[in-house]
């Protein structure tokens, strides 16, 4: 009785929140509460089965609809799934195996520019005979390779490294990334291999396979509005299979090892897990993880640069993590779309706001401090351009007020 | 060849400037890893918070005219006494807030809570100028004394700019080495590194040197702004990282919460640093330049860590579980 009456509560909050979108395309606050219908059905006593249900209404039928009143919001959804990914990587090294990579942003640069390089006329630098760039259904194939090659750098990283005491691992893991920034940033010559500060453009995007099947069934549909939705899916289906592997791995010999070094180190070790090793498989599959998205990602900018893969990006990816709760998956999840949320639609809500109110020129009268003129709020402040500071605030408070997350693992038997 | 030898004077001035530049901001990691063991992630904004009272003490004399007027040596010492001042207090500002509440909890979390410290206090400076100066990259204004340089024989002169670095990072050690060694406070700082829970039966206030340690260490690191913004002249809020990164790298080369050990590691550090971005491209022809010379320090950080990870001298850390 109580789930039917749940059941009924959400359908009624889904459906109504998102009658406010297609009303209000404009509103953040009205988007919000449509994306608060996911930790809805998360926290609903209803059953896996008809979770998923919802779920599947809300990812696969209501968000392209949404998306479609305003493209905007599409772009939003992309960006979450594509930090959620991430985050869900960095949660395996971090939140798993205990081990702090404040490096991780260097896999997903390898991952993005590896099918950059190719994807683009960019080798032709390099290779001769003018084979590039290639055509765009290798982006598939580039995508399966790139978990190989993250895992692979991965490795590479981790072998020298893992011995080391946790803050040191920390401090390497962010030398590590600086050197391929500097790197990536640098290699435009003696070779020219990633054109340096400038970047690569224009990088192929994945192939319109099922344009003819559209065509069949009479949907003429131009690329414009086409590739955001492509992409939606695939971002959709990247974070499905990344969640699918995580929770078995989790749930894994492997997962109870990497906690069991999470917790103790040296009592893992007596018990005959085979530390370094383990710790190794953590690196590379977190790794992997990064170097798909990264291929997703290149291709859905067409145009990547260093600026894109600094050291603030691994620390927002920690931010998510951190916030979510180490080790959780749902965690992990929430944090990225939170944190996310915050920079591309709060953020930046406030800011056009503060905007408006400048340009307005309003005189607040303050008692005691005499008048505020509004115009007069320097240019130079704006809210979207203090992601570091949200980031910080989120580390801090973390740390002293809930280490454990706001959604923390579940401990003991699973 | 000629080329190579007609700028070593020079690289080799460079690099010493920038070893004591290091060393300086070395010693606040050195110190504050020393007592509490963990890596005080936010001490690059520290340094940043120094460069920035600096300049504003500059900007401030300039715009009331006083620039011109006091005498430079006399500017010169109030601004790096503001600048060890405020940077001092930040940094047990920090400990207060941001590590104190965290003691005792796993390694990682100070350490968590610290690049958080780091990231907040890179965008407050930037908040604060901002608001107050419309812009957040600032230039120091020039004083005429240092512009000046003084030559040694035909081919090497020697900048007063590089010669008050020098000076200043020498003197600053000096007092350094008095207080640490030979006072009262010194031998607390030095027992409460060794083990705190005998020296706080020692009848020592270990939160009090803890803090004190973070004063002594932040204000070396607020001398090291205000000489790092009087010798390179732009500041900005994100300014720190990279010295403060480069630092670190020098402390744990010389050797972690060794004193002597983060001096001769920042030397090192600014030495390697000066030769290779300066002789990189010569020895290369070209193909590699003084842009990799970030990447240079980086690779000798992974190196050490992984080879030596006790560095030079050693560090001085307590044994785990005594």
């Amino acid at each position: 009785m109580k789930a039917v009456f749940f059941g009924l509560g959400l359908l009624v909050y889904i459906a109504l929140s998102s009658l406010t979108v297609i009303y209000y395309p404009q509103s953040v606050i009205a988007f919000l509460f449509f994306e608060a219908s996911l930790l809805g059905i998360y926290y609903a006593p209803l059953s896996f089965r008809i979770q998923c249900v919802f779920t599947a209404l809300v990812l696969l039928i209501l968000m392209p609809v949404l998306g479609s009143v305003n493209g905007y919001y599409l772009e939003v959804a992309i960006q979450v799934g594509i930090f959620v990914a991430l985050a869900l990587g960095l949660n395996i090294v971090v939140g798993f195996a205990g081990l702090l990579n404040l490096g991780f942003v260097a896999f997903y640069a390898i991952g993005a520019y590896f099918w950059a390089i190719f994807g683009s006329p960019q080798a032709n630098e390099f290779i001769p005979g003018g084979y590039f760039p290639l055509s765009a259904s290798w982006f598939f194939v580039f995508l399966l390779l790139s978990v190989a090659v993250g895992a692979l750098t991965g490795l590479l990283l981790g072998l020298p490294v893992l011995r080391l005491r946790g803050d040191y691992l920390a401090i390497v893991t962010l030398g590590f990334a600086e050197v391929v920034r500097a790197l990536v940033n640098n290699l435009d010559k003696p070779i020219n291999l990633t054109n340096g500060p400038r970047g690569i453009t224009p990088i192929q995007r994945p192939p319109l396979f099922f344009e003819p099947l559209l065509r069949l069934l009479g949907i003429e549909a131009d690329p414009a509005t086409l590739y955001p939705l492509y992409f939606y899916f695939l971002v959709l289906l990247i974070v499905f299979i990344i969640v699918l592997v995580t929770r078995r791995l989790e749930d894994s010999p492997v997962g109870r090892a990497w906690k069991a070094i999470r917790e103790d180190e040296v009592a893992a070790a007596a018990m005959g897990i085979p530390v370094v090793r383990m710790k190794l498989l953590a690196f590379a599959v977190g790794a992997s993880f990064a170097a798909a998205v990264g291929v997703l990602f290149g291709a859905k900018q067409i145009f990547i640069n260093p600026e894109s893969f600094t050291f603030m990006e691994s620390i927002g990816v920690l931010a998510m993590v951190i916030l979510g709760g180490m080790g959780s998956v749902p965690g992990a999840i929430v944090g990225a779309t939170a944190v996310t949320v915050l920079n591309l639609q709060l953020l930046k809500g406030l800011s056009l706001w503060l905007n408006s109110i400048r340009q307005s020129g309003l005189i607040i009268h303050v008692p005691l401090l005499g008048g505020f003129d509004l115009s007069q709020i320097p240019a130079q402040f704006e809210p979207a351009k203090y992601e570091r500071m949200i980031f910080g605030l989120i580390l801090i408070l973390m740390m002293i007020f809930r280490p454990q997350g706001m959604l923390p693992p579940r401990r003991g038997g699973s | 060849m000629d080329l190579a030898l007609a700028i070593f004077p020079q690289v080799l001035m460079d690099g010493v400037v920038l070893g004591f530049m290091y060393a300086l901001i070395a010693l606040g990691y050195t110190m504050v890893y020393g007592v509490l063991e963990f890596i005080n992630f936010a001490h690059s904004e520290i340094f940043v918070i120094g460069a920035f009272v600096g300049v504003e003490v500059l900007l401030l004399l300039e715009a009331s005219g006083n620039l011109a007027a006091l005498h430079p040596a006399f500017i010169l010492v109030v601004l790096l006494f503001a600048g060890m001042a405020l940077s001092g207090l930040a940094a047990v500002g920090l400990e207060r807030v941001a590590y104190r509440p965290l003691r005792g909890a796993p390694r990682l979390v100070p350490l968590i809570s610290a690049i958080g410290a780091s990231f907040f206090l890179q965008d407050f400076i930037r908040f604060i100028e901002s608001l107050w100066r419309n812009t957040f990259y600032l230039t120091y204004p020039s004083i005429d004394v240092l512009e000046k340089t003084i030559s040694l024989g035909e081919a090497v002169t020697i900048p007063v700019k590089s010669i008050l670095v020098i000076a200043t990072a020498l003197a600053m050690l000096l007092a350094l080495y008095l207080l640490v060694n030979r006072t009262k406070v010194g031998t607390a700082i030095r027992a409460v590194a060794q083990d705190p829970d005998t020296a706080a039966l020692m009848g020592i206030h270990v939160n009090r040197i803890i803090a004190l340690t973070f004063f002594v260490g932040g204000s070396m690191g607020g001398a090291a702004g205000v000489l790092f913004g009087l010798h390179y002249s732009l500041v900005n809020p994100y300014a720190g990282f990279i010295p403060g990164l480069k630092a670190f790298t020098a402390a744990v080369l010389g050797g972690i919460g060794n004193i002597p050990g983060a001096v001769l590691g920042g030397m090192v550090l600014g030495l390697m640093e000066a030769f290779a971005a300066s002789y990189l491209s010569i020895l290369t022809s070209g193909a590699f330049g003084a842009e990799y010379k970030d990447v240079f320090a980086f690779v000798v950080l992974i190196l050490i860590l992984i080879f030596r990870p006790k560095g030079i001298l050693g560090e001085k850390v307590r044994e785990e579980g005594v």
